[in-house]
């Protein structure tokens, strides 16, 4: 059992709050600064995509999980920051220049996405990020002159300051840089008034905007944030890749990412990271398991969408909280072990309640 | 005629066939809506498992079209019962994103399904009409459309009447529009939202056994749902003629603009009107004015 005894202000909000989270936290970052002296090269290519999938995902949970807005369509930003990243690159901007301006083109995208969410909410907001996905997909099909067409376009090799980034363990190093410094930064970010701004207009609007808070230029924010880490995530994934064509952001990534940030749990940016971790790894997992299954389910082609679907469908059902949520009460099991009471965590009954009158 | 007017007329019809497919689609979806405030994103892949169930009956076993179609319908029927009652009716209660959220999962597993059982090739199979035309002033209309054309009018004031004069129509209704009134007044609102649900489930089959003739039995087919959805919206979201008015003019915007606009504009044709309409009026044509509705 763990008391809160703080001898200071500054103590009830700490990243860190407790000398165990120092040493867990602590031993996780040895553990990834240590991966490429154990790890082979193709794990480590597995570890930098699933890092680049913790910046998409943070990047929508930030607009999802603390804003409160639906997108359905956040491969759109992906599609934007890796494209632009690549078109950048090739017209001689150097890397260190390159992946900031792609997040910042995404976060243009962003801002002019966020416009209709004044305007309009949930299922409504869900449609329109949707159809924009589609949009920009098609888009990028169509405008041959930048990106390439269907034909796709090559990315440059990753270089900064004179260093390549081409190799395996370096790529690894500066996705690992990247994500811990955007996890930071939204954490921090979380933290300040914006960021409290933003949990206001989560849980009420009425409430944020009689608080002062600027309703609409908090939502738009959002978006741009949003947009612009995932545009970040969208650079990197160009170098991933490395070879750019419309088919590599289609729908399904934006499900995906959905996915990653609600299997995670809502309203929290462990949760982001867990749910990217696990969808990163299933497909491998899967293929894994392929040669162990009988032949007759293992050669087929639907066997990763249903999968993906039954956890899905698993966890909106049975754990709606996610991953994020099962790690607290399994935290709480462990830290008050006799005494723990299921009861803590209970959902409450609810009932039909209609959102068409509102 | 000269050939312009022609061309027009062709497209025109063109439009009408494939739109009263989408209004077909998008009028399960407001009827579900309505009834159970879930968005049905896995109607489509109702929709798609109909279509496959459709070519196994006429191409593999060889049953004739009309039984193939009522043998469908009566499946799909059943199986959206089934879905409603034994999992979507669970998430009662939680905010719509739960919904939306469960939807895209039932369709990311039944589309697993369907390519894990039919496998992953595109099929196609015969209707009384392939191949078949009629001449009129000059211009020349593939039956088919014509029978789709038909099909759905009549599906339309079934319902209709269905809704207007039957008591369970009425019993519908009573709970989609309030349900814990209907409810205290004697109609069992989780049997009748099930029944919705099948409701849906059947026109959707009868809109996967006619789309595939014109398209193919592809699971890429669930595409339609989101073209449905833009035609909800563009007549007014929660409004079932102004989804029949919306799925028309979505057929009909997308075959012009695959004639008369630069190539590519067809397939987001339908998703411009959803943002453009969602920002402009977001009710829609036919969308009520009361309350605040998005």
């Amino acid at each position: 059992m763990r008391f809160a005894y703080d001898t200071e202000y500054r103590q009830g909000f700490a990243l860190l709050r407790h000398p165990e989270d120092w040493a867990n936290y602590g031993l996780l970052a040895a553990l990834l600064l240590a991966a490429p002296f154990f790890a082979s090269n193709y794990i480590l290519g597995e570890m930098a995509y699933v890092l680049i999938l913790c910046i998409a995902a943070m990047g929508l949970m930030l607009l999802t999980g603390f804003t409160g807005q639906i997108s359905l369509g956040h491969a759109a930003f992906v599609a934007i920051g890796a494209y632009a990243h690549a078109w950048l690159m090739r017209q001689g901007v150097p890397m260190a220049a390159s992946i900031p301006l792609a997040a910042l083109i995404a976060a243009a995208a962003g801002l002019v996405v966020g416009i209709p969410a004044i305007r309009v909410h949930g299922l409504y907001l869900a449609m329109v990020t949707l159809a924009f996905a589609i949009i920009v997909e098609q888009l990028i099909g169509m405008w041959r002159g930048v990106t390439g067409g269907f034909m796709g376009l090559s990315v440059p090799r990753p270089e900064m300051f004179g260093l390549s980034l081409a190799s395996p363990t370096a790529f690894y190093y500066f996705c690992l840089a990247v994500a811990v410094v955007v996890l930071l930064g939204l954490l921090n970010l979380l933290r300040s008034g914006l960021g409290r701004a933003f949990v206001g207009v989560r849980d009420s609007e009425a409430a944020a905007a009689g608080l002062g808070i600027n309703v609409k230029r908090v939502k738009i924010g959002a978006f741009g944030l949003s947009a612009g880490v995932t545009g970040l995530a969208g650079a990197l994934m160009a170098h991933h890749i490395g070879y750019l064509t419309p088919d590599g952001f289609t729908l399904l990534l934006s499900l995906e990412l959905v996915l990653m940030v609600v299997i995670g749990g809502l309203g929290s940016m462990r949760g982001a990271i867990m749910g990217a971790v696990v969808i990163g790894v299933l497909p491998v997992a899967i293929s894994r398991l392929k040669a162990v299954l009988p032949d007759v389910v293992a050669r087929q082609f639907g066997l990763e969408l249903f999968v993906f679907g039954a956890i899905l469908a698993f966890f909106v059902l049975f754990e709606p909280r996610g991953l994020n949520g099962r790690w607290l009460k399994l935290r709480a099991l462990i830290q008050s072990f006799p005494l723990y009471r299921r009861d803590t965590f209970r959902r409450q009954k609810a009932y039909m309640k209609s959102e068409r009158d509102k | 005629m000269s050939p312009e007017l022609a061309l027009f007329a062709q497209i025109t019809m063109n439009g009408i066939a494939v739109g009263a497919i989408y209004a077909l689609i998008a009028l399960g979806i407001v009827l579900i809506y309505k009834a159970t405030e879930v968005l049905n994103f896995a109607h489509g892949d109702i929709l798609v498992l109909g279509a496959f169930i459709a070519w196994a009956l006429i191409a593999l076993m060889g049953l004739p079209f009309w039984a193939a179609l009522l043998i469908v319908m009566a499946l799909m029927g059943a199986f959206a019962y089934g879905l409603d009652a034994l999992v979507i009716r669970r998430i009662a209660g939680q905010p719509q994103f739960s919904g939306v959220m469960l939807t895209i999962a039932l369709a990311f597993m039944i589309r697993g399904l369907v390519s894990m059982i039919f496998g992953p090739e595109s099929q196609s199979y015969r209707t009384p009409w392939s191949g078949q035309s009629t001449q009129v002033f000059g211009v020349s209309f593939a039956n088919i459309e014509l029978v789709i054309m038909g099909v759905v009018l009549a599906i339309t004031l079934g319902l209709w009447l269905f809704f207007r004069n039957t008591r369970l129509g009425v019993a519908m209704q009573a709970s989609s529009q309030n349900q814990l009134a209907a409810y205290l007044n004697g109609v069992q609102v989780k049997r009748v939202n099930s029944l919705v649900f099948a409701l849906g489930g059947a026109t959707a089959a009868v809109a996967g056994v006619f789309l595939a003739p014109i398209a193919l039995v592809d699971t890429a087919l669930w595409l339609v749902t989101l073209k449905a959805l833009a035609a909800i919206v563009l007549g007014g979201f929660g409004s079932i003629p102004g989804a029949i008015l919306g799925g028309l003019l979505i057929g009909l915007i997308e075959q012009y603009a695959g004639v008369y606009l630069p190539h590519g504009f067809k397939d987001i044709a339908a998703y411009l009107v959803l943002i453009g309409v969602l920002i402009l009026r977001p009710r829609g044509i036919l969308g009520e004015a009361h309350g605040r509705r998005v």
